[in-house]
């Protein structure tokens, strides 16, 4: 479609052409990923179940039934469907249904922070460094390969002592183990992409580096970008999950599935569904997003990320 | 070939003196302090005056810093303040748990995730496939620590015999109790990465099996069962070793959570104890080890291919 337009109207008047590819991939991006989710039942089933989770956190305030902090001393409850608490209560008497609802709004929303922040920053690198080359691509690179032997938890442990507890900090520490991944893919495309020919055109009448970069090189990464989004969209809820468990990083009082299935870590005998449900709602999660990334994988033809 | 090496090592070795540097400045930013925490908040200024001298945390930042580099590269970490022990002796001992759920979870992984892959490759699209690659979807969307809770809650009251608690000592124990406490954890850690081990080598294989060299082998009358390991595999398993490799290098962060639900002291709890306690030595020797590992492992993959496909060669020789 992008090859047909750009037949169509030539590369003689360069701001045009350039409006209308971005546009054009604007255009196939959506209808590819419209048509994956027409064709693709994994695509459907992990656009359903996030969608679902995305839904009740986003709203979770309205359709709560209780004040997700509010607690009710010496009543533990069972999960039953008649009762007061569908979901029942923790060993704190809070309504699990309702934490669950804000643990939703906790995850989804570190999660999208955390690749959003890695990924910003990833490709950034990834576009000046791969663009650029020379001493500037391996200054950038040795700076990734830095990031990658750095554990993110370790980050995430060190910013919490530096700061204190706050969700910001799990985004950031998050995000950063992002980063490497996103500069390394994006990295790789615009090395090809540098050499196409309407890249070589665009520098031949004398366009400036940085509108080549923002116009030329990256819409044409955007696919391989999209998928490693989905991907690692997955892991940072399941990262954020394990720090809340290990109590580092968000507060201890805010509603997260990791630290609820934490603190029913001494009731798992007596009563296990603090845990259990939690945990259930991980795994949903991020299987969801996993299903839908995967099935825009085969899409955009990407090779299986390497971790 | 050896010019590659000897460029990458120096490469690594510059990536890890990067990581302990950021890592020596960062922990210094923390607003808690040492001296408080060994002596307590109400200690006199001389009392204080004292303890920082004896931890040698006088001196400005530049000093310190030289002093440990150069104690670093005779091997020693120093002492850590709160144990009052060498910091090689703290790490040494809770390496033995670490490493131990580390190594069996890989092999484990490695066992269970690469059969699984290549024969779902092979058996492509039949129930067989569809199953394992469910299951594999599965173990990737599971955090180690929440399938830790799921064997506490149901296994350790059906199967007596796999103890869901603590860690004992290879050497003081024995095999058979050392194996026992062992095979939770290890599953724990090992699943997600089975996972996608699996997933990798089903794709690496799929794409293997679709190539001309295969068809053409098949042509030529030889058996399926030659073709899969003799061309199959040789070419397959270059992709596997890579995911191989990078599993190994996250595995050690990976088994933190699962110690900390077993109540297993390794280096992961030993970490972020010494973050909270503020004890610089630990962290700063445990960083070291870590990022050198991380760095190690990589190099290794990247000689490993060679190994397993000659035709990858590196330097343009």
């Amino acid at each position: 479609m992008i090859d047909k337009i750009r037949s169509l109207i030539g590369i003689s008047d360069l701001s045009r052409t350039d409006r209308v590819r971005i546009l054009g991939i604007r255009i196939d991006l959506i209808t590819r990923i419209s048509s994956v989710v027409r064709r693709d039942r994994k695509a459907q089933a992990g656009l359903l179940v996030v969608s679902l989770f995305a839904i009740s956190a986003a709203i979770a305030p309205e359709i709560a039934p209780y004040d997700p902090q509010s607690q009710q001393f010496g009543m533990l409850q069972p999960p039953g469907m008649t009762g007061a608490h569908p979901l029942g209560t923790d060993s704190y008497g809070r309504d699990m249904l309702s934490r669950i609802m804000y643990g939703a709004r906790t995850s989804l929303a570190v999660g999208i922070g955390a690749v959003v922040f890695g990924s910003v920053f990833g490709i950034t690198i990834g576009l000046v460094g791969g663009y650029f080359g020379g001493w500037i691509d391996d200054v950038l690179m040795r700076f990734v390969d830095a990031l990658w032997a750095l554990p993110w938890l370790l980050i995430a442990i060190m910013l919490t002592v530096i700061r204190g507890p706050g969700v910001w900090n799990v985004i950031i520490a998050i995000g950063f183990a992002n980063i490497d991944d996103f500069a390394r893919i994006v990295r790789g495309e615009v090395l090809v992409i540098r050499e196409e020919e309407y890249t070589l055109a665009a520098r031949s009448i004398g366009m400036g580096s940085l509108p080549i970069i923002f116009f030329e090189v990256l819409p044409n990464a955007v696919g391989p970008i999209i998928v490693q989004f989905t991907i690692r969209l997955a892991r940072a809820i399941l990262a954020e999950s394990t720090l809340s468990f290990l109590g580092i990083g968000v507060k201890p009082s805010t509603a997260t599935w990791g630290a609820m299935l934490g603190q029913g870590r001494d009731f798992l005998v007596s009563a296990p569904w603090i845990s259990l449900l939690p945990g259930i709602c991980i795994t949903i999660t991020i299987l969801g997003v996993n299903l839908f990334g995967d099935a825009l994988r085969d899409a955009f033809d990407v090779r299986e990320s390497t971790d | 070939m050896k010019q590659y090496v000897i460029k990458r090592a120096i490469q690594g070795v510059a990536v890890v003196w990067a990581v302990i540097t950021a890592v020596f400045v960062l922990i210094r930013l923390a607003p808690g302090n040492p001296v408080t925490a060994i002596v307590g908040p109400s200690a006199s200024a001389e009392t204080r005056q004292r303890v920082r001298e004896s931890l040698g945390i006088g001196q400005p930042l530049h000093v310190q810093y030289v002093e440990w580099l150069g104690k670093l590269l005779r091997g020693d970490l120093g002492r850590s303040y709160v144990l009052d022990l060498p910091v090689t002796r703290v790490i040494a001992q809770s390496l033995q748990p670490t490493v131990s759920i580390a190594f069996s979870a890989l092999c484990l992984a490695i066992l269970i995730g690469v059969p699984t892959g290549i024969v779902s490759a092979v058996k492509r699209e039949t129930l067989f496939d569809y199953v394992a690659t469910l299951i594999a979807f599965l173990g990737i969307s599971m955090p180690a620590f929440w399938i830790s809770i799921l064997f506490v809650v149901f296994v350790s009251s059906n199967v007596p015999w796999v103890p869901t608690f603590g860690y004992v000592s290879l050497s003081k124990e024995g095999v058979v109790e050392w194996f026992r406490h062992l095979v939770l954890p290890s599953l724990a850690v090992a699943l997600p990465n089975a996972g996608v081990i699996m997933r990798f080598s089903r794709s690496s294989m799929l794409e293997v099996l679709n190539e001309d060299y295969i068809r053409t082998a098949k042509a030529k009358g030889l058996s399926p069962r030659l073709v899969l390991f003799k061309h199959g595999l040789q070419n397959g398993l270059i992709p596997i070793v890579t995911v191989v490799g990078i599993i190994t290098g996250v595995l050690i962060a990976g088994t933190v959570a699962v110690e900390v639900v077993f109540g297993i002291r390794g280096m992961g709890q030993v970490l972020i104890d010494s973050i909270k306690e503020n004890d610089f030595p630990v962290v700063q020797g445990i960083v070291v080890l870590l990022s050198a590992w991380f760095v190690f492992v990589n190099l290794f993959v990247d000689l490993l291919y060679t190994w397993v496909n000659p035709q990858v060669t590196y330097g343009g020789e």
